[in-house]
């Protein structure tokens, strides 16, 4: 167990050497002292990308990279900027890659376009399938074609 | 048998290759700025060593051509991307340095084992600079023309082979 305890440390202090020694951003740890500002800082802040680890919102890491990022949504909203503009702002340097809020482009469309075609069709097989038959039934006599 | 029948088989043979094709393909790790051909913010950074004097926009507004070099003393790569940096100084190239969340004393103890090719060092402590130019990581490198537009970003260290693609990126800026 001991071993075990040093070796952790160790891994630690090795991961420590890698990064900075500063202090995170003010704002990267605090929430603002408003809750309905910081309700939103934190709903946006939950849809936008870790650049440095890119499979984590930038609420979720640990990074100082995503700290300095947080620092920067809280202080925009603390000064009245939308959030929608502070996600703009943030699509305007790295592409829609660091917004995990879908967005309708040019090569996103299908995403939005093939559900609705989907329905649409099962939508006209249902119809015909039953809404047409049971249209259908009262003219049955006189259609003949089933005689 | 109809053959439409095979129709939802082959559609998802097809979505099968789709995925498997896609899953060998190289994941592309880099995230670019989409800041190319946009000028840079307005911004006056402290200096980030005793060395070297504070950087502001003004700095890469003189008609010159520059590269603003993004990097950490805590950061390895950056040890590695040394030499090129100087090799560019020696080439002529004038290279203004952003530390990013650094403590001056460590700034001085890098420059001083790894050499500064450095005119100018400016403190980033919170990423400010280095999200306004869409820079996702340590080290990165852009040329900036001479009325301070960003013309080129390169990711990671600078390798040998890369200096002379940013010496022709040096020259492009400044027609």
């Amino acid at each position: 167990m001991r071993h075990f305890i040093i070796l952790l440390a160790a891994m630690f202090a090795a991961t420590a050497a890698a990064q900075d020694s500063l202090p995170p951003a003010p704002y990267a740890y605090r929430q603002l002292n408003d809750p309905a500002q910081e309700a939103k800082a934190q709903e946006l802040m939950e849809t936008l990308r870790c650049l440095k680890c890119q499979s984590q919102s930038i609420a979720d890491s640990d990074a100082p990279m995503a700290g300095d990022m947080r620092h920067q949504v809280r202080t925009r909203i603390a000064a009245g900027e939308d959030p929608e503009a502070i996600r703009q702002w943030l699509v305007e340097r790295y592409g829609d890659y660091v917004s995990y809020a879908p967005r309708v482009t040019a090569s996103t469309w299908p995403l939005f376009a093939v559900p609705l075609l989907l329905l649409l069709a099962a939508a006209i097989i249902l119809w015909r399938r039953i809404g047409g038959k049971a249209e259908h039934r009262p003219g049955d006599y006189s259609d003949g074609e089933e005689l | 048998m109809r053959w439409t029948l095979w129709a939802p088989l082959l559609l998802f043979a097809f979505f099968l290759g789709l995925a498997g094709y896609q899953l060998s393909q190289p994941k592309e790790q880099f995230i670019h700025s989409t800041m190319i051909g946009k000028p840079l913010p307005a911004f006056n950074l402290e200096p980030a060593s005793s060395t070297r004097p504070g950087v502001s926009l003004a700095d890469f507004k003189d008609g010159k051509p520059k590269l603003l070099n993004i990097w950490a003393s805590w950061c390895l790569p950056c040890i590695a991307e040394a030499p090129q940096l100087e090799a560019l100084k020696e080439a002529g190239v004038e290279i203004i340095g952003v530390a990013i969340r650094d403590r001056p004393e460590d700034v001085d103890r890098f420059l001083e084992m790894h050499g500064n090719p450095y005119t100018r060092i400016g403190a980033d402590d919170i990423s400010a600079i280095q999200l306004e130019i869409g820079s996702s990581g340590v080290p990165e490198t852009f040329v900036i023309d001479g009325q301070g537009i960003i013309r080129h970003q390169h990711i990671g260290d600078v390798r040998a082979g890369d200096v002379p693609e940013l010496l022709a990126r040096l020259q492009e800026a400044a027609q």
